[in-house]
């Protein structure tokens, strides 16, 4: 069979004389393009191994003519932006933030890396805009209401301790109780009533009037009298239209029966002086810093 | 006796099973116990049946062609569910509302995720590639099946597994490796299973009446050989109890991670690449009856591409904890694996030589066709993306996911198509497919649908990338990773349309499957065979 040339009509080309279920195979060479390319890979495959870390040995591996290493590179960017940001940043870090002129370039960095910051370590529960996220909790931090206060000591102060954790001994605390366990349904159906009524939503006057008189002996002391709120309590305004986990008869009534705790970490121990400086900066001219 | 023995090793796995399915610690295993108890009942129930009666005398001359009927079915399903997965998921990521609160958590996009993987590359891919294997082997050797009963173990088998798998992920069973999600005993099955496969395919090569072994043999035995040696290596895992799903790999931390990215690359290379490629050097030149372009080049390529694949896996890792060297080494193998990579597409491509005019006027060539330049494209675009610089862009981005599926959707899945429409009305002996315009529709729709799909896919992915890096004068980041989510919508939304049209092309084709094996008379009644191999 080798021996009789088996030529491919088509292509005039021999055959290898093989067949597989009438499959036949052309003695076609290599593409010249495709071997040339495959040299030219392996030969820069070679020459790349020699420039950088490359090879295994017994206990290490060798490091390249150029000396590059990922981690080397990484440092290296982040030590030209820091060098180039060097002296703003110490100015900040170190600026009493109430008497900082918005005209200081310290100022302007802060706000600028604050955005940065933000957009890093808050959007997750915050959102990216800072509205914040009301089916989780999460205040909105573009308006005038400040559970905790919203000067800039104030927000430094939230930032670097966070609120309701068990990580920072200084985080703010306050811990509403559990009024499914202390108030009837009905009872707490009355305040939830009263606390529709103070927020100047439709209600049943009625039940509200009942509700008036438990509004009293149990939420005043942290809400205020008026349900003005309170900032040392973090204890939320409740006759406005400001709602932080909202403000319909349903989700009233579950923040009463349940209670709410909401948590935020302490960032002192995550962020650089600088860095707290920067977001607290940023979030106080978002439009409801005081 | 026989009949004696396996009705003892019956009982005692249904006994067994049904112990477990009442001691079991976890949803996902007691559930598990309970199928392989009905399954090894009824087998139990079905064999008392058979005891005394006189069987058929089974015509064991010809080739074995059940089994790969059986296959080609099992392809065509799998394929469907398989699609039908992907385009769910592709929306529940542009609308994340799909992940109904009635379905939790079985039914989120994290348990459903592998559930589509899975189904696509070993449902369906696996599937196409043990009868692929089965036919090829078959008609390349000349030579019928070897081991009797055997393959029909391994499709039964097969199934059994793929079942397990989706069903484990459902209920939260999962190793949490990309590819290699089934717990230790869903492991362990496979492993017998594909050791079945093994000795099934080497079997029937060592008793071929041909010389000279095919090429599609090499590709085929390695595809074999490699994922076996993979499977194993990836699933070393102790099970936390032998009454539970759990289980505790034994490598830990970085290890653990190349290991992983060993055998997701190799996945992908001997999976999907050279048992594909296999199939390719069977299905291309018999469609063409053309002679396949380059012997020296199937060499060539066939040892090239097995020497260097298996080094590519750290690619996958750059910027890690993995050092350094091993990055570079993973990424220069890759680059050097274009050329043999590249061998597959000339040699499939070239075959043509001669009978291009076929490309007007037989869908399944030109469906072959576009699967060899998707896999020209795709084993570029591959070493293009394992280097360091290109990498650190594209990385954790959607543009892997666009090449992954210019991959799957365009390499496996349309040579599957292919060797299906060739294989249906010949296993059937029938004429040709009941519709040659459907195969043209499904051409069309699926073409455009992974247009659709790799070039939103590019889009969003390099803008996700570009997004991530963007930084203001002074070296602060510009966007939070919520901005690019957002920014990504409309592109999923385009994703998820391909997604469809892509489903629609394999509805299409079922379709005409089932109607070609329904409708009309058998042209042959038995598959021809060799007449030296009828005489052996």
């Amino acid at each position: 069979m080798a021996d009789n040339k088996d030529i491919d009509e088509a292509t005039g080309t021999d055959t290898t004389g093989h067949d597989w279920d009438g499959i036949k195979e052309l003695n076609n060479p290599l593409p010249r393009w495709w071997l040339w390319c495959f040299y030219g890979t392996i030969v820069w495959g070679v020459a790349y191994t020699i420039a950088y870390p490359a090879w295994p040995l017994v206990n290490s591996a060798t490091a390249g003519l150029l000396g590059y290493s990922t981690r080397a590179e990484v440092a290296e960017q982040i030590a030209e932006v820091e060098a180039q940001n060097a002296e703003v940043a110490a100015v900040l870090a170190s600026a009493d933030l109430s008497t900082l002129s918005p005209d200081d370039p310290a100022h302007r960095y802060g706000v600028a890396g604050g955005a940065s910051v933000f957009l890093a370590n808050c959007s997750q529960c915050h959102g990216a805009g800072a509205a914040g996220v009301q089916a989780g909790g999460y205040p909105n931090l573009l308006d005038d209401a400040w559970l905790w206060g919203g000067s800039l000591e104030d927000i430094e102060y939230t930032v670097r301790h966070g609120i309701r954790n068990d990580t920072d001994p200084d985080a703010r605390w306050s811990e509403m109780p559990v009024f499914g366990d202390i108030l009837s349904d009905e009872e707490i159906g009355q305040t939830v009533e009263y606390v529709l009524a103070l927020s100047g939503q439709d209600h049943d006057a009625a039940l509200a009037e009942q509700g008036l008189v438990l509004f009293e002996e149990q939420c005043t002391a942290c809400h205020g009298d008026a349900g003005e709120g309170i900032r040392d309590l973090g204890a939320p305004t409740l006759n406005d239209a400001i709602w932080l986990y909202g403000g319909d008869r349903e989700t009233i009534t579950e923040t009463i029966t349940y209670s709410r705790f909401g948590v935020m970490p302490a960032w002192g121990p995550r962020l650089d002086e600088d860095e707290i400086k920067a977001v607290t900066l940023y979030l106080h001219q978002l439009g409801g810093g005081e | 006796m026989w009949d004696y023995v396996k009705l003892i090793l019956l009982g005692l796995v249904a006994l067994l099973a049904a112990i477990a399915a009442d001691w079991g610690h976890d949803l996902a295993y007691k559930l598990h116990a309970a199928l392989i108890f009905v399954i090894a009942l009824g087998m139990f129930i079905w064999q008392v049946r058979q005891i005394g009666e006189t069987r058929a005398v089974v015509d064991d001359t010809g080739y074995m062609d059940g089994v790969i009927r059986a296959g080609v079915i099992a392809t065509g399903f799998w394929g469907v569910v398989g699609f039908l997965a992907g385009v769910f998921i592709a929306f529940q990521l542009a609308f994340p509302g799909l992940n109904f609160d009635w379905g939790q958590p079985f039914t989120n996009f994290g348990r459903l995720r592998p559930l589509h993987t899975s189904a696509v590359i070993f449902a369906f891919g696996g599937n196409a590639l043990i009868m692929s294997s089965f036919y090829i082997v078959q008609r390349t050797c000349g030579a019928r099946l070897w081991g009797g009963n055997l393959s029909w173990f391994v499709f039964w088998g097969y199934q059994l597994f793929i079942v397990m798998a989706a069903t484990g992920y459902l209920l939260g069973a999962t190793q949490s490796k990309e590819y290699a999600e089934p717990e230790w005993y869903v492991d362990i099955w496979l492993t017998l299973v594909w050791v079945a496969f093994l000795a099934v395919y080497l079997g029937t090569i060592f008793k071929r009446q041909e010389k000279h072994i095919y090429v599609a043999n090499w590709f085929l035995l390695s595809f074999i050989i490699t994922v076996a040696m993979l499977h194993i290596v990836n699933n070393l895992s102790i099970p936390v109890s032998l009454l539970g799903s759990k289980s505790v790999q034994v490598f830990s931390g970085v290890q653990d991670a190349m290991t992983q990215w060993w055998y997701g690359h190799n996945a992908v290379g001997f999976f999907l690449t050279a048992g594909f490629l296999g199939m390719m050097y069977y299905f291309v030149p018999k469609q063409a009856e053309r002679p396949v372009y380059s012997y020296k080049l199937s060499i060539i390529h066939f040892w090239a591409l097995i020497f260097l694949y298996i080094w590519a896996g750290p690619h996958h890792l750059h910027y890690t904890a993995l050092p350094d060297w091993a990055a570079t080494l993973g990424m220069v193998f890759s680059i050097i694996l274009w050329m043999p990579s590249w061998g597959g597409m000339i040699n499939g491509l070239m075959t043509l030589q001669g009978a291009w005019d076929k490309l007007r006027t037989d869908p399944i060539i030109r469906m072959m066709v576009i699967s060899l330049a998707f896999y020209g494209m795709s084993t570029f675009e591959g070493p293009m993306m394992s280097i360091r610089a290109v990498n650190s862009l594209s990385h954790y981005t959607d543009w892997t996911i666009g090449h992954v599926h210019s991959g799957a959707l365009g390499w496996n899945g349309m040579i599957t198509f292919g060797a299906l429409y060739f294989l249906t009305p010949r296993l059937w002996g029938r004429k040709q497919m009941y519709s040659m315009s459907a195969i043209d529709w499904h051409f069309w729709l699926a073409t455009i649908g992974i247009v659709l799909y790799a070039s939103s896919m590019w889009v969003t992915g390099i803008m996700e990338g570009l997004m991530w890096r963007e930084v203001d004068a002074q070296g602060f980041l510009v966007n939070s990773f919520a901005d690019t989510v957002s920014a990504k919508f409309p592109m999923y939304v385009v994703r998820g349309l391909g997604g469809v049209l892509y489903l629609a092309g394999g509805i299409i084709m079922v379709w005409n499957m089932w109607m070609t094996i329904r409708g009309g008379k058998p042209v042959t009644v038995a598959p021809p065979m060799p007449a030296n191999v009828q005489a052996a």
